[in-house]
This record gives C-alpha cells, structure tokens and sequence, in this order.
C-alpha cells in the first residue's frame, strides 16, 4: 500500500481497467447499430419447448435460482432467465413455482415473477406462494425442493444460479420425478453433476450470456463481442507466457501476479 | 421514478465498492456498505419468516394432503425461535446467550440439525452412483474416453488400485499413480477447470457492468 492509492493492486485495476474497457467499447459499437452474431444456446432454446412440454402435461414449471444470495452475479444472471421463463409460463396461464434459499432473492423473484403475470394479462393468476422462501441451510433446503418435486411433479425444472454440495441431490430427484431439467452455473465444482442429470446445461460464461441471448438486446450481444476479444487477448498472453516461461522470461508472470 | 432510484443506487453502490478497494483510506466504505447490506439482509428474513408462515399456513388451514409436515415444520420453527430468544443458560451471567453451549437451542443444533443435514449429505453418495451410472455409459467415443478415464481415475487412486498395478508383469514398472496425479488430474482436469472460470471470470465483469451501467435491469422486474 502506498498512500491513497493501493499501488499493489495496480496491476488488478490496470486489467479490470482494459477489460471493461473493452466490453464497453464493443456495446458503445453495438448502440451505433453495429449488428454481431450470436450463436445458438440449446439450454437457452429448449425453454421454449421445456415450458410448452408443462402447458400440454397441465403440470407446474420449477425454478430454482441457486442458493447463493443477492450479492453473488450468478443470482442475478439467473433472474435474467427467471424473467423470461416466467414471461413464457404466464402466457400460457400456468404455474411457477420458485422456492428460494435466500429471503433477499425471495423478494426480488417474487417481483419478476408477479410483473411477468401482469404484462401477460394473468395478474390474478400469480399466488403468493408460487414464490415461496423455504430454507437457508443448503441441505434443508435440498430437502425442501425435492420434497416439491415429488408432490408437485413439475414437467420442467429450472437450475440456474449458483450451486453447491446440493446440486445433485435436486438433479438427481428432478430427474426421478421425470421433469426435462435445464441447468445453468458457473460453479466449476458443480458442472459434471449438472452434465450427468440434466437434459440441457449452461456452461461457466454461458450463464452470464444468457441475458443477451433471451433478449435479443443489441447492447447486450455486444458486450459479448467485447468478452470474446478479451478471452482471445488471454489466450495469446496465456500461449505467450508459457513459451516465455519455459524459456526462462518470468516477466508476464510477476506483471500478472497479485 | 420506480426504476430510475434502484438504478442509480445501484451506480453508487457499485462505484463506491469498486474506489473502496483500490483506495485505502476510503476501505471504511466497504464495510459501511456492508453493514448497510447486512442489515437489509437481517430484515428480508422476517419477509422469509412471514412467507413460511403464509404458505404453511394455508395449508393447514385447507387441510390439504400432507398438511402434518406443514405443521410439523410450523412448530419446529415456532420452538427453535423460542429457544434461541428466550431460555438463557442458567448461571451464565449477564453476558449468556440463549445460543451459548448448554441451552435448548444449542441442543436442537448438535443433536437434530447437525445429525439431518449430514444425514442429507450422505445421500449423495447414492445420487453420486445413480449419476455416474447414466454419464458413463459406453454410448459414443467421447462416453468412451469418459468411462475409460473415470474407471482409471477410481481405480488407481485408492491402495487397492495400486497393489492391482503392481501384481502386473512389466506395466508396474509405469508410475501409474504420477501419471493420474500430474496428467489427467494436473493437467487435462485443471486445464479444463481453469478454462471454464477464466471465461465465467470474464463473464462476471460484464454482468457487473452492464448492471453498473443500468443496461442490465431484469432484477428490477419488468417495466409495466
């Protein structure tokens, strides 16, 4: 530490720096009406037929946003999601049910989903107890939530947020009940069991890309263009650096160091 | 209005966080922001409270089917609350707190809480094998390679694998164990893992400031 400024976080503030720079850069682009491609999700594309699968069963939707709180991104990825199933699910009338680990969340999927019944034209449809609170310990609520997939029996489940040892006790009951199941975390710990249990699922970045994708927001495609050019910027000083290293030149490593 | 003040908050909330860290004489923002979230945090449980209350509630009162779980976990709240703000520990002083070791409530956690949620727990072990079962089945090359690698993965960390290695003729001659430990643990695994968070790393700061930038607002519900 040096004074006012921390100057061993330098490095850290110099990259946040560029990388933000750049996303924003690409999403300024994007607003002047530069169009970018995004290619096709199939978690992302199966909400569709995962919500038309429940209209025909006559069965409820579950969603479950993780059980991490308000200040973890992932929630709020996952909200992103919410809003569209929800829209989805309210156009056809029919239930979501949403049980939360966190009361902070509850309040806030409870308000997505209540505006995604009202913009349908369904406002009397939504039930306090579609978004419920159930437990904050994970296993409690594990308990929780399988014991709604067994007495509810959803025809599709949701997964999206953060994740931890539950993940795959809700996947595996998810899976016994018979629901289609779509995941979505960034939890590395948590993927293979997601991968094994679940017919669709959102890999690492995926879940953050989800919003931009449901959308369709120009703004939004763009500032995945921007991630893209910082992934491939890593990728050339991660090549380099190994090269580098191997040759004895340490300097990228202590530059990047903490 | 609606929407305009949570953006904004958000703005200043995130920027403040974000001077705070690089920024020493300004970190007491951090944590007075934290304390603010905090406090938010400890009021959103009694909404939690209210919509366990509300929602068990109802079907006690509807007799819905089931309905004695729902009482049953109606009363187990009602006890833990009263347990843990009421009974202090007998001669514990004026500093004792209902929580303390001794108490009913420090009972209700080491002999019902703690015994359930790893009794939960263990389940895994079972959904683990359920699980595996269906990803590694030998359906195409890549399941293939990942049943192949799993079974070797299984097999040759544990003592049992080992001394199977070494009963082989010429292949224990092979570091079966460094080869798992330093390639497919070390390498291919942790090359893997890092990819996904690296990408996840980079994700997460455009979530960041597409919130920051009030570009992101599904968190506020929609607009109508």
């Amino acid at each position: 530490m040096d004074g006012f400024f921390c100057i061993d976080k330098l490095n850290n503030l110099i990259g946040v720096l560029l990388i933000s720079g750049c996303i924003a850069w690409h999403t300024w682009q994007a607003h002047r009406g530069r169009r970018s491609f995004i290619r096709s999700l199939p978690a992302l594309s199966a909400i569709e037929d995962a919500v038309g699968r429940a209209v025909e069963m006559g069965r409820p939707v579950l969603y479950i946003p993780g059980i991490a709180d308000i200040d973890d991104a992932q929630t709020l990825a996952s909200v992103s999601v919410l809003e569209r199933v929800a829209e989805d699910v309210a156009a056809y009338d029919m239930p979501l049910l949403v049980p939360n680990c966190c009361s902070m969340v509850m309040s806030m999927t409870q308000e997505v989903v209540r505006s995604a019944y009202a913009k349908a034209g369904h406002p009397e449809s939504f039930q306090s107890d579609y978004v419920r609170y159930l437990c904050d310990e994970q296993f409690g609520f594990a308990a929780g939530a399988s014991g709604i997939m067994m007495r509810e029996r959803p025809a599709a489940i949701f997964y999206i947020g953060n994740f931890l040892g539950e993940a795959l006790i809700l996947a595996e009951n998810g899976n016994a009940s018979g629901a289609v199941q779509v995941a979505g975390t960034a939890t590395v710990s948590q993927l293979p069991f997601f991968v094994a249990s679940c017919d669709y699922t959102l890999i690492g970045e995926e879940l953050y890309a989800a919003s931009a994708y449901l959308s369709q927001d120009p703004m939004q495609i763009g500032s995945l263009k921007g991630q893209d050019m910082v992934k491939a910027v890593i990728m050339v000083i991660i090549v380099v650096g190994t090269i580098l290293y191997s040759l004895g030149f340490t300097w990228i490593k202590d530059l990047l160091a903490a | 209005m609606k929407r305009e003040v949570p953006l904004l908050i958000t703005f200043i909330a995130g920027g403040v966080m974000i001077i705070q860290f690089y920024t020493s004489p300004l970190s007491w923002l951090g944590d007075l922001f934290n304390d603010f979230f905090n406090i938010i945090v400890t009021c959103a449980y009694v909404l939690g409270a209210a919509s366990l209350l509300i929602a068990n509630g109802r079907k006690i009162q509807r007799q819905a089917p089931g309905w004695g779980y729902n009482a049953v976990l109606l009363l187990s709240l009602l006890a833990t609350l009263v347990c843990g703000f009421c009974i202090f520990p007998q001669g514990g002083g004026e500093a004792a707190l209902p929580t303390d070791a001794g108490t009913p409530f420090a009972w209700i956690f080491q002999y019902i809480y703690t015994p359930m949620s790893a009794a939960t727990y263990s389940l895994l072990a079972f959904y683990i094998a359920s699980a595996s079962y269906r990803a590694f089945r030998a359906r195409s090359l890549e399941a293939t390679i990942l049943l192949t690698t799993a079974f070797m993965v299984m097999l040759f960390r544990i003592p049992l694998g080992e001394y199977l290695w070494e009963q082989l003729p010429v292949l224990h001659r092979f570091p079966i164990g460094d080869f798992i430990e330093t390639w497919i643990m070390g390498s291919f695994n942790t090359a893997g893992q890092r990819a996904i968070m690296l990408g996840a790393s980079v994700g997460l700061i455009s979530v960041s400031l597409k919130i920051l930038l009030g570009i992101e607002r599904s968190y506020l519900g929609s607009a109508e």
